[in-house]
């Protein structure tokens, strides 16, 4: 190969990075755009939006939008119930899809190679196909609570939770990870009189670090992000989680200014959360990929 | 020894039993009810009993025609014109609402052509239900291979040995992390008709010369404004995924093709593409199935129109099982759209079988 130019070298680098920081500018610019106009009242940030002030925190800056959409929404308690249901469910998730995945590969039971078939079955149906049979269904559970004895899930806690615990591919996951871990440790820990839930908790799950992080992180995006579920079976603000809680500012005239702050309000925690665990969260979208 | 160690019907079942049963309870059985249920009258609420109606939803939402419809002619059988000139034709709805034609009572006009003096009219049970189905082909077949192309070459350019790229990996993903429902609203400010970021910018580049549209406004630009917002919000996703798939090709290959003298290109064909094989696979048959899912970005953006020129199944079947409360309508759309997605994945994978 020839020598190269430095100067060439020099320019080739500089246009490679002019390219990357263009697509960056790409995916950036709406949550610049977001979290500068929430700042702004609704004259300005709508005239801001024929120039480069549309992205620059300049003019009547405030907080006044967010004092402003937190008069007019319940909006902690939509926090509050994205919360609960987020976090709940990503635990529930952790413990019984990893407990039914340690059943499929360090135990032998019959009926076990079709169970496990039909989890892995149920990767190929979308949930929007089976959420208006499954509305239905949840109507008419029923459920033994403090109150007593009832019909029907809507409206509530636990309809934005349980059917979202158990799915294929948190299984298939926690499955995959599983079985590259050693058989011999689970053996030696049976046979010195380890029960089986002992040996899933004692041994293998403290081995599980990067897996129940994996299934974690994409549980909670699944779950924060939820919208067409909690749209169809909570009709009720008391429990109405954040993404549906948006419905709050169009009624009548949309005020962008405060509509800018709800959204930066429940996105901000997100991304930084994000930005904090980046590798890992990358990761776990990557893992999904790799060995399907 | 191993086999007797591991045997345990008991833990076995106890262990797999709550996961098992919430997927077969949540998962398995809403969708062998989404079949039944679709053969049915089921509502929501109901003070009738629900009846067996065999494939009546189906032949509602499927029922499609093609009739002719001879132009009108005076006593001297001239063709009457219309005042623009254009050949006048019976009303649709002389065919639709006659008694002789009891098959085609109810339906509506989707679309028509000539055919020489003639025009030849398609007319669906559905019209609404047939818009939704094609503008969701569209969109799958669109967004599928620009979103897994696009996401390819983000791949290869995070791949580069470049200080700091890690960086623009993190915010080429960052829209991934966010709702769907936040870029959907954001995007509304984007496209907007009068002071969308997009058209004061397309004006500011021509120098004023471009003329401003109300991109989910017009029929025409809507469906395509909300295919751009997806694959810009997912393509990160699907780049991340494809960037696995690189980093499973041994670099010693790239060196072989460096030795013998490959070109960047000839290295990609050769080397890249044959690595990526099973990635490719993948990531079509998720992207296939995402963009079939398609809702909250058309109920957040434009409700389905302007014209239904947005509307799509899931947003129908969303419209009719809960907006109507009619289970028995909106599973029909369902258990279409399964279909739909299973007989794709299944050419996706014989497509690119192994040979």
């Amino acid at each position: 190969m020839a020598a190269v130019n430095p100067e060439n070298r020099g320019l080739r680098l500089a246009v490679r990075y002019l390219v990357l920081i263009l697509i960056a500018v790409i995916f950036l610019f709406p949550l610049v755009f977001m979290v500068v106009s929430s700042l702004k009242p609704d004259q300005q940030l709508l005239s801001d939006t024929s120039s480069l002030r549309a992205f620059l925190p300049v003019g009547d800056i405030s907080l006044n939008n967010y004092a402003d959409a937190f008069a007019r929404a319940p909006v902690g308690l939509f926090i509050f119930n994205s919360v609960v249901v987020t976090g709940l469910t990503v635990l529930l998730a952790l413990a019984i899809c990893s407990l039914a995945a340690f059943s499929f590969v360090f135990l032998r039971w019959s009926g076990q190679g079709l169970v496990l078939a039909v989890i892995l079955a149920t990767l190929i149906i979308p949930f929007e196909t089976i959420a208006i049979p499954l509305l239905l269904i949840v109507s008419r559970l029923p459920w033994i609570g403090i109150e007593g004895f009832e019909i029907g899930w809507l409206n509530t806690y636990r309809v934005q939770i349980i059917p979202w615990i158990a799915d294929g591919l948190t299984i298939f996951l926690f499955v995959q990870y599983f079985k590259d871990l050693p058989r011999e440790l689970v053996e030696a820990a049976r046979v010195e009189g380890a029960s089986w839930f002992q040996v899933y908790y004692r041994v293998i799950i403290p081995l599980s670090g990067p897996v129940l992080a994996t299934a974690a992180i994409l549980k909670f995006l699944i779950m924060y992000n939820q919208y067409l579920w909690p749209l169809i079976v909570v009709q009720q603000e008391t429990y109405r989680p954040v993404m549906v809680g948006l419905g709050y500012y169009f009624q009548l005239n949309p005020a962008w200014g405060e509509i800018m702050a709800y959204l930066t309000v429940i996105t901000l925690p997100v991304l930084a959360f994000y930005l904090v665990l980046q590798r890992a969260f990358i990761a776990s979208i990557a893992s999904t990929g790799v060995k399907g | 020894m191993a086999s007797k160690l591991t045997r345990s019907n008991g833990a076995g079942w106890a262990f797999a039993l709550p996961g098992f049963g919430l997927i077969a309870l949540f998962i398995v059985l809403p969708f062998f009810f989404a079949f039944g249920l679709s053969l049915t009258n089921q509502r929501l609420i109901s003070p009738n009993p629900t009846e067996y109606v065999g494939f009546a939803n189906y032949r509602d939402l499927l029922g499609l025609a093609v009739i002719t419809l001879e132009p009108e002619r005076d006593e001297a059988g001239q063709l009457v014109r219309e005042a623009d000139g254009g050949i006048a034709y019976p009303r649709v709805r002389t065919v639709t609402r006659s008694d002789d034609y009891p098959q085609y009572r109810g339906m509506r006009e989707w679309f028509r052509w000539q055919s020489g003096d003639n025009a030849r009219v398609v007319i669906a049970s559905d019209v609404v239900f047939m818009k939704a189905l094609v503008n969701t082909l569209t969109f799958v077949v669109v967004v599928a291979p620009v979103q897994a192309g696009l996401a390819l070459v983000l791949a290869l350019l995070i791949n580069q040995k470049l200080r700091g790229v890690n960086v623009f990996r993190a915010i080429y993903f960052m829209p991934v992390v966010v709702s769907i429902v936040v870029v959907s609203l954001l995007w509304r400010f984007i496209y907007d008709g009068n002071d969308g970021l997009l058209n004061n910018m397309l004006v500011g580049l021509t120098f004023g010369l471009f003329e401003p549209v109300d991109w989910l406004g017009n029929p025409d630009t809507a469906l395509g404004a909300i295919m751009a917002m997806s694959v810009w919000q997912g393509v990160g996703f699907h780049m991340v995924i494809w960037l696995a798939g690189l980093q499973t090709i041994s670099p010693t290959l790239y060196e072989a093709a460096d030795i013998e003298g490959a070109s960047k290109w000839q290295a990609f064909r050769y080397v890249t593409w044959p690595g990526l094989r099973n990635t490719a696979i993948l990531i079509l048959i998720v992207i296939t199935m995402q963009a079939f899912a398609l809702f909250a970005q058309v109920d957040v953006m434009t409700n389905g129109g302007p014209l239904d020129s947005t509307q799509v199944l899931v947003f129908q079947a969303v419209e009719r099982g809960y907006g109507r409360q009619d289970i028995s309508g909106g599973s029909t759309i369902s258990v279409i759209l399964f279909l739909i997605v299973l007989a794709i994945s299944l050419l996706q994978r014989w497509l690119t079988r192994e040979r």
